[in-house]
């Protein structure tokens, strides 16, 4: 960034200075030649003048196999951005919400990105839906000095090497979720076996059991790797089976969890053993039917059951169902709803979209949009938040199409359940 | 798709008036290119857009040189893509090496793995050709998720973001789009009059002449499995070095990049623009970025536009954009 | 490890190689014929798998569906020949292929338009549901009954190739379809019949394995790369070589199941990278000409 002339720019040209694993963007950066006409148009910060309209960009995967997940996602996001405006907007300002097609595809997402920060200069980015592609948003937004909140799981992400002092991260991460879940189904005596998809998400969730597994003393019985994305998952049940175990625990995710479960029941896994997943999706239980999920339990950040308990879950069906002819919130769904929410509390605190002081406002927000109490840790940006863990239902037992799980507990939001600052690299 | 478009028409000689403007605009073509992509950050919806259709134009190119000019239908070509991008990331992120010296090593990388494709795959023939280089390049798509630890695995590769670049004591603001826009445009100028160079020599001929008849070039005395071979190498050089600009402009590697859809797409894109003429890659790349682009922005279901469109080319306009209007322009 | 774990894993690999070869097999008779890649067979897979799923949802019946979509989409596959790839037979192999290769995009397409993305259950009929004892271990009922169907489906084949006159035809027409028109036999009709026959055979596999496999838009993009490797390792157009490599594939994604799991993916693309350059024409394909 080369040009002194916005004072605004200026602000954000230093505090870049100031970002992690960026030391070499400088000030001092000269103006080449071409560059002079071009500054202009590039700067994030000319032309934010008060009550101009604030916008946030969201990418997420309207095409490809999460789409039904991306459209609860927008529906969700727009109903946070309408219940604000309905109150008068943020300090004043309305709040547009840009929703850009990434096609789970990492490049395009950075490709979107840059377009979101260049041409529509949005003032913060919310979205994704894979670890791949928040990871490359916030690659994109780090080194612009741009806000963005992270909707999607990984805990890559959490990692010092990763951090962006920008970036916040509104899902819950595999280590949290197979915390939870783990210590509602595992016990002393369990005997586990794991079938793992072989890329770094599979990884992370093993990891995640198994510390747990050692935790509540139970025995891992074996594991079986899986190659990510597969299709036919027949050629790992003789070897599983042959594990004997009382757990089998499923780490993958999406259409390769729906393939392996279903699969793993044909196969009668069931039968011998309860089948265990990290987090059990809303949708893809949907696609796949009750008969091969039925007692299938597994972690989520939100379930719209949760109304029983908690009246933020209420107030947000009520106004979800209001909106959308009736349909039921679903888990995906409800983190575009909590991440643009606290966004926007936050800027409403900072009083506009200053960077600096939206960041601050974030660090010290405790919010309570959806699911009871959430916070932002201090050092790696990671909400705070409840996990559910769930049971899915039995065809006779539901009693609507969307009531789909039994909430088998709520492990309440505590740092305890998160790796450790110092773990992640982060300075005691 | 045959191409027999442009150049052997050009080689040939046709009606005198004809042959007088082809003449010419093939005499030009590098410098009129070079104009045109000048001006593309000023016309197309973003910026960000102009970068992509350079990258692609540019892939589109490197892969027109072995399918529009020598013949050859490779569904492998996001390899070469990839490994340009990749090694680049990987040189500039965990070795820091300077930016310039990451993208000849991505050139090379590049290059290098198309010697080897090449070296495996030129010995089989037709529809066997086209699946050896996928499963070949299916293959270094696998060992990239496997070889997480260098590449990332599935979440991409990241931790490279080149933010300014110090060119004879300047400092460039990288992260300016225009800036980058231009300084990648450099790079893809250099490779357009590269290419224009090899189609006019003795060896563009000869590559021309394996596509029209294999039989009657070998009987010639060409040495077409060789021949073959340094186009296919060549092309995947321009394929790595437009692989090491998207490392630069989109600061990550997706492991997407390597699939084979991404060759899919090289393909679509070449034949759209028009195989086997010197400017239709890159109305090819600007054509189908610009369709995706705004198409996706109005309906989540772009694709079906897309496929349509690329299906009435293939029965109608089997040229492309370029080819046909060049033999309009020749037919009137 | 035991011998019985790898008896039992020897056969689901078999297994898995057969429901490979009926994934193959439309890809395979029809190069074999007409010389067209359809690069479109994945999609025309994953739609069987949509036509069976609302036929049996129209009829309450799975059979219905296993009967009805394959004969409709075959129907389909007719028109599809008759009004986009006949133009294209005289000009270079490479536009059927690319031709197919955007219709592919577009079928995708059209089922999210009508079906949606996220994908629709589809239940084992329950005649064929629960798992059976083998003696060296518990195998699926309705894996079993696939590859039963399979089998019969080859025999079939095989018959109508060898032992009628339209086989006879279908044979000549494929090594010399010039001769065959100045023999008088309409050899368009033939192209025609065949090319039908093999999207039939596609959406039949797409049927078949909609009960195993989730039914979504997306599940062809796999199938179709399964299917060239098994084509291409076989020999394109080549009936026995299509079984051959189905179940060489098969058993070499099973064994590496067992023993190097994380590879299951890469072997296949491996073998058949290898097969080719050893024999640059598949095991059992004739040479191409340039």
């Amino acid at each position: 960034m080369n040009n002194d002339n916005n004072k605004d720019h200026a602000e954000e040209t230093t505090m870049t200075d100031e970002s992690k694993g960026l030391p070499f963007l400088t000030r001092r950066a000269a103006l080449a030649g071409i560059a002079a006409g071009g500054a202009t148009l590039a700067m994030p910060g000319i032309l934010r003048a008060q009550g101009e309209t604030i916008r946030i960009g969201f990418p997420t995967p309207l095409t490809g196999p999460f789409a039904a997940e991306a459209k609860d996602q927008v529906k969700s996001a727009e109903l946070a951005v309408k219940l604000v405006n309905d109150r008068g907007g943020v300090a004043g300002r309305k709040v547009e919400l840009l929703v850009r097609d990434d096609k789970l595809n990492a490049g395009e997402a950075a490709t979107r990105t840059l377009e979101l920060i260049e041409k529509d200069k949005v003032h913060a980015i919310v979205g994704a839906l894979s670890s791949a592609v928040q990871l490359a948003v916030n690659e994109v937004t780090r080194a612009r000095g741009v806000i963005y909140v992270s909707i999607s799981q990984s805990d890559t992400i959490n990692e010092s090497k990763d951090f962006s002092r920008f970036t916040f991260h509104e899902a819950l991460n595999p280590h949290m979720t197979t915390a939870a879940v783990a210590k509602h189904t595992f016990t002393k005596d369990s005997k586990v076996a794991y079938l793992v998809a072989d890329y770094a998400y599979g990884h992370e969730m093993l990891r995640g059991f198994k510390r747990a597994q050692a935790a509540i003393g139970a025995t891992s019985v074996g594991e079986s790797l899986h190659p990510f994305g597969a299709a036919d998952y027949s050629t790992f049940m003789p070897r599983l089976r042959s594990m004997r175990p009382d757990i089998l625990c499923i780490c993958n995710f999406g259409r390769d969890q729906a393939n392996a479960v279903k699969q793993a029941v044909d196969f009668g896994m069931n039968r011998q053993a309860k089948i265990v997943v990290p987090v059990l999706l809303h949708n893809q239980r949907l696609a796949i039917g009750p008969d091969a999920f039925e007692g299938v339990v597994g972690g989520a950040n939100y379930y719209w059951g949760l109304e029983d308990t908690v009246p933020s879950a209420k107030a947000f069906n009520d106004a979800f169902k209001a909106a959308n002819g009736g349909a039921y919130p679903t888990d995906y769904g409800a983190y575009g709803f909590t991440g643009v929410s606290s966004l926007l509390l936050a800027m409403e605190k900072a009083g506009g979209t200053d960077t600096d002081k939206v960041i601050a406002a974030l660090e010290a927000l405790k919010y309570d949009v959806a699911k009871g109490p959430q916070h932002y840790r201090a050092c790696d940006h990671q909400s705070v938040q409840s996990v559910l863990v769930l049971e899915s239902k039995k065809k006779a037992e539901m009693k609507n199409e969307a009531d789909l799980f039994k909430v088998l507990a709520s492990e309440p939001a505590s740092e305890t359940i998160l790796r450790s600052c110092s773990e992640l690299g982060f300075p005691a | 798709m045959t191409a027999s478009t442009s150049s052997v028409a050009d080689v040939m000689g046709g009606p005198a008036g004809q042959r007088g403007w082809r003449a010419r605009l093939t005499a030009w073509r590098v410098p009129l290119s070079i104009l045109a992509l000048c001006l593309l950050p000023w016309v197309l919806p973003s910026q960000a857009l102009a970068v992509n259709v350079l990258i692609y134009g540019l892939v589109a190119v490197g892969y027109n040189l072995l399918f529009g000019y020598t013949g050859l239908l490779s569904f492998g070509h996001a390899a070469f893509f990839g490994a340009g991008a990749y090694v680049t990331g990987i040189a500039i992120g965990q070795f820091g090496v300077p930016w310039y010296a990451a993208v000849a090593l991505g050139i090379l990388a590049g290059g290098a793995l198309a010697f080897v494709i090449g070296v495996l795959s030129i010995r089989t023939r037709g529809i066997y050709f086209s699946m050896v280089t996928l499963a070949l390049s299916q293959l270094v798509y696998y060992s990239a998720l496997q070889a997480s630890s260098l590449t990332g695995g599935e979440n991409g590769l990241r931790g490279f973001t080149v933010a300014k670049i110090d060119l004879f004591g300047w400092t460039i603001d990288f992260l300016n789009p225009l800036n980058k826009y231009y300084v990648i445009m450099v790079f893809a100028a250099a490779a357009l009059w590269l290419v224009s160079r090899i189609l006019n020599s003795p060896f563009g001929a000869v590559i021309e002449a394996i596509r029209e008849n294999e039989t009657r070039a070998r009987a010639c005395g060409y040495d077409v499995e060789r021949t073959k071979l340094i186009s296919f190498t060549l092309s995947g050089l321009i394929c790595a070095l437009a692989g090491t600009l998207s490392a630069l402009h989109l600061a990550i590697v997706p492991l997407d990049i390597l699939h084979y859809h991404t060759s899919g797409m090289i393909v679509m894109m070449t034949l759209l623009g028009g195989a086997g003429s010197f400017f239709g890659p890159f109305v090819g790349a600007l054509a189908f970025l610009l369709m995706e682009d705004v198409v996706s922005l109005w309906t989540s279901h772009w694709q079906i536009v897309v496929g349509t469109v690329f299906i009435l080319f293939v029965l109608f306009l089997p040229r492309g954009i370029w080819g046909t209007a060049l033999a309009w322009r020749a037919g009137r | 490890m035991d011998a019985e774990l790898i008896a039992m894993q020897l056969f689901s690999g078999v297994a898995l190689g057969a429901i490979l070869i009926m994934v193959a097999l439309g890809l395979s008779i029809i190069f074999g014929m007409l010389g067209v890649v359809n690069f479109a067979h994945g999609a025309l897979f994953m739609i069987g798998a949509y036509a069976g799923l609302w036929v049996a949802s129209l009829t309450g019946s799975f059979w219905w569906g296993l009967l009805i979509a394959p004969i409709a989409i075959g129907a389909f596959g007719m028109l599809i020949e008759r009004v986009l790839i006949r133009p294209l037979y005289k000009r270079s192999v490479d536009d059927p292929l690319l031709l197919t290769f955007g219709l592919g995009y577009v079928l995708v397409e059209a089922v999210r338009i009508v079906f949606g993305s996220d994908g629709i259950p589809f239940q084992t009929p329950p005649q064929l549901a629960g798992v059976a004892d083998l003696g060296i271990g518990f195998f699926p009922v309705y894996r079993l009954f696939v590859v039963g169907v399979v089998a019969v489906v080859l025999v079939l084949l095989w018959l109508g190739l060898e032992k009628t006159r339209f086989g006879l035809i279908v044979r000549a027409g494929a090594k010399d379809p010039q001769i065959m028109r100045v023999l008088g036999v309409d050899i368009a009709t033939v192209w025609l019949l065949v090319f039908g026959l093999g999207i039939g055979l596609t959406a039949l596999g797409g049927v078949l394995a909609a009960p195993m496999r989730n039914v979504n838009p997306e599940r062809g993009s796999l199938v179709l790369a399964e299917a060239f490797v098994v084509t291409v390792i076989g020999g394109m157009g080549s009936l026995i070589g299509a079984v051959v490599a189905g179940l060489l594939v098969g058993v070499a994604i099973s064994m590496t199941a067992l023993f190097a799991p994380e590879m299951a993916t890469i072997v296949m693309f491996a073998l058949m990278a290898l097969v080719l350059l050893v024999r640059p024409h598949g095991l059992f394909g004739k040479p191409v000409r340039g």
